[in-house]
């Protein structure tokens, strides 16, 4: 056998492609069909008097469960905000702007995309989107019961 | 609190960089394990069970890689647990070693792991998985957004500007020059990090950690083995953690009994840690942090949360010098911390494994004078996990 200098130069591609069907279960299936006709829905307990958005079966400060659906506002005020500038694979193209936003009625504040702002500036853009800036929710006109239905846009 | 106390009596570590293409994931676990039973002055044997550290396995391609590296780092016949808490699984897995020494249900605990986040281009797809696919999954959140989301709020709440975080990491790139294992390291200037490429209002480039690829390895044992072993051991007098809900969105409500932006987690996680320390000034009484900081904004909050400062008052400090390795008020990140190296599944360890290197005087180039307490913590998940961690030369 030769003399052999070790040597790593080995590299194995590999490529990973897994399929799934999410089953939304009770509350988030409202909660999207909802969407198709341009409702926002909170679950709200009456105990704690919180109104969640996204819904959740049982209160998280009561450990009640929550009772009742209660539609929230069109309108909110940003809690958090960022605007993406770089490309990720697999997520969406850059640049976009993405906020938690407390809509009218909610306890909570919900992530979407917050479109319709010149994002060429970022600097200035982002003087927009600070925490207290009010916006709107804009549906689609097609809903199609995905949270992607609508999205925000600075008032 | 348990009457017996975990101590750390052995370290491994090996160097962090993008790709180590001459070993394979488990044979990299498995040379942090041997240098960590070297410096125990051990031999697998004398080790009770293994808490294997290892956060998602999609980064380094096979799936729960805890099975392929069982017996490579001599984990046959011996109790062996994984443990998954993301970014926090260092912090979480040296946690469960001191719980089970404390308890008493073994002696002597190998904590081991190793990471490749670079050996796919997909790391920011796969950290978007974490989140619902029915809720937040849709938004591109990652770690990198997730992250730039608390920090604008951050900075909206303090007045703190981008050249304030801008000098954490040119801090950190300083303080690695003298760690051998640190992978990005080198002096930078404010400007390099203003200037460099933006990713995520307000992150640019270098206000984030590189993906790094590495081991590190830590033997703990009970105060009695640890006296015959080990001359000066690190004992763990403290130790916390927290989780939080995934949704990001109720820590900004209204009701919430916490603040998204101010790493509110360590606020209890500290608190808790602290009593059973008995610190009570962690500013006089604390002489070295290793703080989880993948981004340049992760220092302040978690300074302020952990009572070194009031809240929004870091960044003045950090920006008179009172975090500087050497003439500061406390140490902070010595090694350079997590924005020069993070190989998620062990960078909790390896903030561990740091402050125990201060606290046994084995820190090398980068040894603080005087360390008789050292803090390490880590946050993981959807910033939810965290975990707080005071090692002292006392037990």
């Amino acid at each position: 056998m030769n003399q052999l200098t070790p040597q790593a130069d080995v590299i194995i591609p590999g490529e990973w492609h897994v399929r799934y069907n999410y089953s939304a279960g009770l509350v988030a299936s409202q909660f999207l069909n909802a969407l198709r006709e341009r409702k926002i829905l909170a679950s709200r307990c009456s105990k704690s008097g919180i109104a969640y958005v996204p819904p959740r079966a049982y209160c998280e400060s009561s450990f009640e469960r929550c009772d009742s659906w209660v539609e929230v506002g069109h309108r909110g005020v940003i809690e958090a905000a960022t605007i993406v500038t770089a490309a990720f694979d697999h997520l969406p193209p850059p640049p976009y702007a993405i906020a938690y936003v407390r809509l009218e009625g909610a306890s909570t504040a919900l992530l979407n995309f917050v479109r319709g702002l010149d994002l060429s500036d970022v600097p200035a853009a982002a003087a927009k989107l600070q925490p207290g800036a009010r916006v709107d929710v804009r549906f689609r006109d097609d809903p199609e019961g995905r949270i992607t239905d609508f999205h925000y846009e600075i008032s | 609190m348990a009457r017996e106390t975990a101590a750390v009596i052995g370290v491994g570590q090996t160097p962090y960089r993008i790709h180590h293409a001459d070993k394979t994931y488990v044979e990299l676990a498995q040379a942090a394990a041997k240098i960590a039973l070297d410096d125990a002055g051990m031999t697998p044997d004398d080790i009770d069970a293994i808490v294997f550290s290892m956060a998602p396995t999609e980064f380094m391609g096979v799936n729960d890689v805890d099975r392929w590296a069982n017996a490579h780092v001599w984990g046959a016949d011996k109790p062996f647990m994984r443990i998954n808490t993301g970014g926090a699984t260092g912090g979480s897995a040296a946690q469960a070693a001191c719980d089970f020494i404390c308890s008493g249900v073994y002696d002597t605990v190998l904590v081991v792991g190793a990471d490749r986040v670079a050996e796919t281009p997909d790391a920011q797809h796969i950290l978007n998985l974490i989140w619902d696919p029915f809720y937040e999954q849709d938004f591109a959140l990652n770690t990198i957004t997730m992250t730039a989301l608390a920090a604008q709020r951050y900075m909206a709440r303090y007045g703190v500007s981008e050249e304030q975080f801008a000098r954490v990491a040119v801090r950190a790139r300083r303080n690695a020059v003298g760690n051998a294992y640190a992978h990005l390291k080198g002096e930078i200037s404010i400007e390099d990090v203003m200037t460099s490429r933006r990713i995520a209002w307000p992150f640019k480039k270098f206000d984030i950690c590189p993906r790094s690829s590495g081991a590190a390895a830590v033997v703990m044992t009970n105060k009695k083995i640890a006296a015959r072993q080990c001359a000066r051991p690190a004992f763990v007098t403290g130790r916390s953690a927290i989780s939080h809900t995934v949704f990001m969105g109720d820590r900004l409500g209204l009701w919430s009994d916490t603040e998204f932006a101010d790493h509110d987690g360590f606020w209890m996680a500290g608190q808790a840690a602290y009593r059973q320390a008995g610190v009570i000034d962690p500013w006089r009484e604390i002489q070295v942090v290793e703080l989880y900081d993948p981004f340049s904004s992760f220092q302040f909050p978690q300074l302020e949360a952990l009572r070194f400062c009031a809240a929004g008052r870091a960044a003045a400090i950090s920006d008179a010098g009172g975090l500087d390795l050497q003439g500061g008020g406390v140490a902070v990140n010595p090694s350079g911390g997590t924005l020069c190296t993070n190989p998620i599944g062990v960078t909790g360890l390896v903030r561990f494994i740091e402050a125990a290197a201060q606290v046994m005087g084995r820190a090398g180039d980068n040894q603080v004078s005087g360390v008789h307490r050292a803090l390490a913590t880590a946050i993981g998940g959807s910033t939810q996990f965290f975990t707080c961690t005071v090692l002292s030369d006392d037990a």
